[in-house]
């Protein structure tokens, strides 16, 4: 089992993401994440789907999306060269002045902005991959009282040149 | 010109071909009856319930090869056919169901019959699409005929508010159709093939293993032509029975489940496994592990996502079953199987499928009387004992069609798609052999065969129970027999054991049930009176026959492979 990325183009209609996710709980598929939005063409959505498979299974869920009327393309991203980021915010509550110190310092380790502020609180806004979302999350939780997080999945896009990661 | 909603979607009918659609009434379709009452091209059929409605376009779909209609109302007329869809669904039965769905305004306000039905049917439709807009009303009638009928068929679903079929709009219905993310397989990849060809002309144990695939694409003619060119034996799953002729030197049987002994054996011990048309379902392969484990496996099927699914295979090939097989003919050279096929029919010897003949009538006489009777003909079954026994002794190929709820296992299956197969194919005899339960569930449909004109000959296998399950109840469940017995009333013992002289009469009496509808009704009790019943119901053009034969509540389904095991571990007696 490992994660694996798809982008997948489907036709912007109503019932064509709970088709889509609906293939995922059916078949018992692993799903992580799952994000979408229009694209350039505004008859066409592009999704970006994380799943946790085998190999096998893998290219069995490509080939149960691909065989959707709906479905017009589907790409493996797992071996490509991609642009890979998850938007985060996160708001780190209740804290005294040396803890919002502490989350300054913490934001500009992460290279992250601070989104808002009020008298006790700090808003976060992350823009980084899933796995530096998860590490930032985990350090917040460790070092605060209480924290609140909304992240959006992530979204992936091929290189241009090969070589980007 | 623009025209209303309603009046377009009988032009499209008429476009597409369809001279017959199965219908129920109801609010939400009340405008485009009214539209079918005005024209006289397209014959309605009334049945008397929206599932044995859909049952009946199946079996009329599958008759016929053309794509079967429905047109139900919204709300419990729409979830009435769900049954239906998922039985299309996975035995690729082209339907194009409409079904009536409350105006525009009021979808989401859990207006009076409304459901959503598009989303309850989503994963057991090729398709589905509620029309949200008039302008699209002809594009999508065009997109699901195509869809229902190419690549690997299915049921489409087009769910009709009530404001489009009276709105006006574009009147033409277009002639062809683009869909970007549907294109089926239509090529053959001739590399693969040659490889699969290559694999097959070295095995020493090769064999053919035919699924429903072979008859979906009509490339009955090809296999046989394969199968005497390179002189390789070939087994069927139950879909694909009558892909090649029951009585061909070259044909084992059906493997899987209830296979014969022969077929299974020759699976296991085979060492290219050649398979056409099939999605290796589990009735097929037992435990998956021990699955024709000396074999490589060849797998050809016209959808991709069939392939290396169940089980892992050497070669796999997507194609259409008929041009593959048309490529290997160009290239199909004898092989020396003789003593491959010397051991199969040893093994055959040692375990033929054979019932008993010192206990009175059996399944195995009636369905050998009927391969008898009957040359070209439809037969439809039910589900349960009396099926599996059908796809034991039942013998096709050519003229003879075999008509079965496969994949969903669908009891109350059989009348209607016996019923259906007659409205299509009039000119033929049509048979349906169905068990006690089963047939109660759709028993209403007596009135369609009537008022359709619809005289099918129905073969009631009456062994008084529920007799698949009280099988796996008598081998593996200590003679419990719960919720089995059709006798069984409040009074009966609350541990009752199996049948005795105390048991409470058996009902419905079929026999007066034929007689309330105005149909003809036979009880068969012996040997004897098989045949002469069957001629006799063959006779009667004017309605259609219960044949009821009473036989055994004792007889089991054997050979059989308990689910998980492997395919060599059959029950044999
Ligand atoms: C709609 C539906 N409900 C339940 C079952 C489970 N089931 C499979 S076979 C069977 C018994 C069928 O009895 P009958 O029609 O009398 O046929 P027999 O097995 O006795 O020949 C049952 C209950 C099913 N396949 N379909
Ligand atoms: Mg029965």
């Amino acid at each position: 089992m490992k994660n694996r990325w798809i982008a997948l183009y489907v036709e912007n209609q109503v019932g064509v993401l709970a088709k889509v996710s609906g293939l995922f709980s059916g078949k018992s598929y692993n799903l992580q994440s799952l994000t979408v939005g229009t694209t350039e063409d505004e008859t066409v959505s592009r999704m970006t789907i994380c799943v946790a498979s085998d190999d096998i299974t893998f290219e069995q869920i490509k080939k149960q999306l691909n065989r959707m009327v709906e479905v017009i393309k589907v790409i493996d991203l797992t071996n490509v060269p991609l642009h890979m980021k998850e938007i985060l915010f996160a708001k780190v509550l209740h804290c005294s002045t040396a803890e919002k110190e502490e989350v300054f310092q913490i934001a500009q380790v992460f290279d992250v902005q601070v989104a808002d502020i009020g008298k006790d609180g700090v808003l976060l806004e992350c823009k980084l991959t899933e796995r530096r979302n998860n590490e930032l999350i985990v350090l917040l939780k460790s070092r605060f009282k209480q924290i609140e997080v909304v992240r959006g999945g992530a979204v992936a896009i091929e290189s241009i040149s090969t070589s980007c990661r | 010109m623009d025209i209303t909603g309603r009046k377009l979607f009988v032009r499209a009918l008429l476009e597409e071909g369809v001279d017959t659609i199965f219908g129920y009434p109801g609010g939400m379709v009340t405008d485009v009856m009214d539209e079918l009452y005005k024209q006289d091209e397209i014959r309605l059929v009334l049945p008397r319930h929206e599932q044995a409605l859909i049952h009946e376009a199946e079996g009329y779909a599958k008759a016929t090869g053309k794509v079967g209609v429905c047109l139900v109302t919204s709300g419990p007329g729409a979830t009435n056919t769900i049954t239906g869809l998922a039985d299309a669904h996975y035995d690729n039965i082209p339907l194009v169901c409409f079904t009536g769905q409350v105006p525009l305004s009021l979808i989401g306000n859990d207006a009076f019959q409304e459901v959503d039905i598009v989303g309850m049917t989503r994963s057991i439709t090729k398709y589905g699409v509620t029309v949200r807009d008039r302008k699209d009303l002809g594009k999508i009638i065009k997109m699901a005929f195509h869809i229902a009928r190419t690549g690997k068929p299915g049921p489409v679903l087009i769910d009709l508010p009530k404001d489009i079929q009276t709105q006006s709009g574009d009147g033409r219905y277009p002639d062809t159709v683009n869909i970007r993310g549907y294109k089926p397989n239509e090529g053959v990849h001739v590399g693969q093939l040659k490889k699969a060809y290559k694999l097959l002309k070295a095995a020493h144990r090769p064999l053919i293993l035919a699924g429903g695939g072979v008859l979906l694409g009509r490339a009955q003619k090809e296999l046989q032509e394969f199968v005497e060119k390179m002189k390789v034996p070939v087994v069927t799953t139950i879909m694909g029975k009558g892909a090649i002729p029951a009585k061909h030197p070259y044909y084992i049987g059906n493997s899987g489940m209830h296979g014969r002994y022969a077929a299974n054996i020759a699976v296991s011990e085979c060492d290219v496994l050649f398979s056409i048309g099939t999605r290796f379902n589990d009735r097929i392969t037992g435990d998956l592990n021990e699955f024709a484990p000396n074999a490589k496996i060849v797998h050809i099927d016209i959808d991709t996502a069939a392939i290396s699914r169940n089980v892992v295979v050497d070669v796999p090939i997507v194609a259409d079953a008929k041009l593959a097989l048309e490529k290997l003919n160009e290239w199909a050279e004898p092989k020396n199987t003789k003593g491959w096929l010397e051991q199969i029919r040893v093994w055959d010897q040692e375990n033929p499928l054979e019932m008993r003949r010192d206990r009175g009538m059996t399944p195995q006489m009636i369905l050998e009387a009927i391969n008898a009777e009957f040359d070209a003909c439809v037969i439809t079954t039910d589900v349960g004992q009396h099926q599996m026994w059908a796809t034991q002794y039942l013998e096709f190929g050519g003229e003879k069609q075999f008509i079965t709820s496969g994949g969903l296992g669908t009891m109350g299956f059989g009348f209607p798609a016996a019923l259906g197969a007659k409205i299509g194919r009039p000119d033929l005899p049509v048979i349906c052999i169905t068990g006690d339960g089963g047939f109660q569930m759709n028993m209403q449909e007596m009135a369609t065969a009537i008022t359709e004109d619809a005289p099918v000959i129905i073969c009631l296998f009456n062994n008084q129970y529920l007799g698949m399950v009280r099988q796996m109840q008598q081998l593996f469940y200590g003679k419990r027999y719960e919720a089995t017995c059709l006798r069984r009333r409040r009074t009966c013992p609350a541990n009752c054991k199996g049948k005795s002289e105390a048991c409470p009469p058996y009902l419905p009496d079929f026999m007066q049930f034929a007689k309330a509808y105005g149909a003809h009704g036979i009880r068969v009790e012996r040997e004897e009176e098989i045949a002469a019943a069957l001629k006799e119901a063959r006779a009667h053009a004017d309605a259609p026959t219960v044949i009821e034969f009473m036989i055994s509540s004792d007889e089991l389904v054997l050979p059989m492979v308990q689910g998980g095991t492997p395919m060599s571990k059959m029950i044999l007696k």
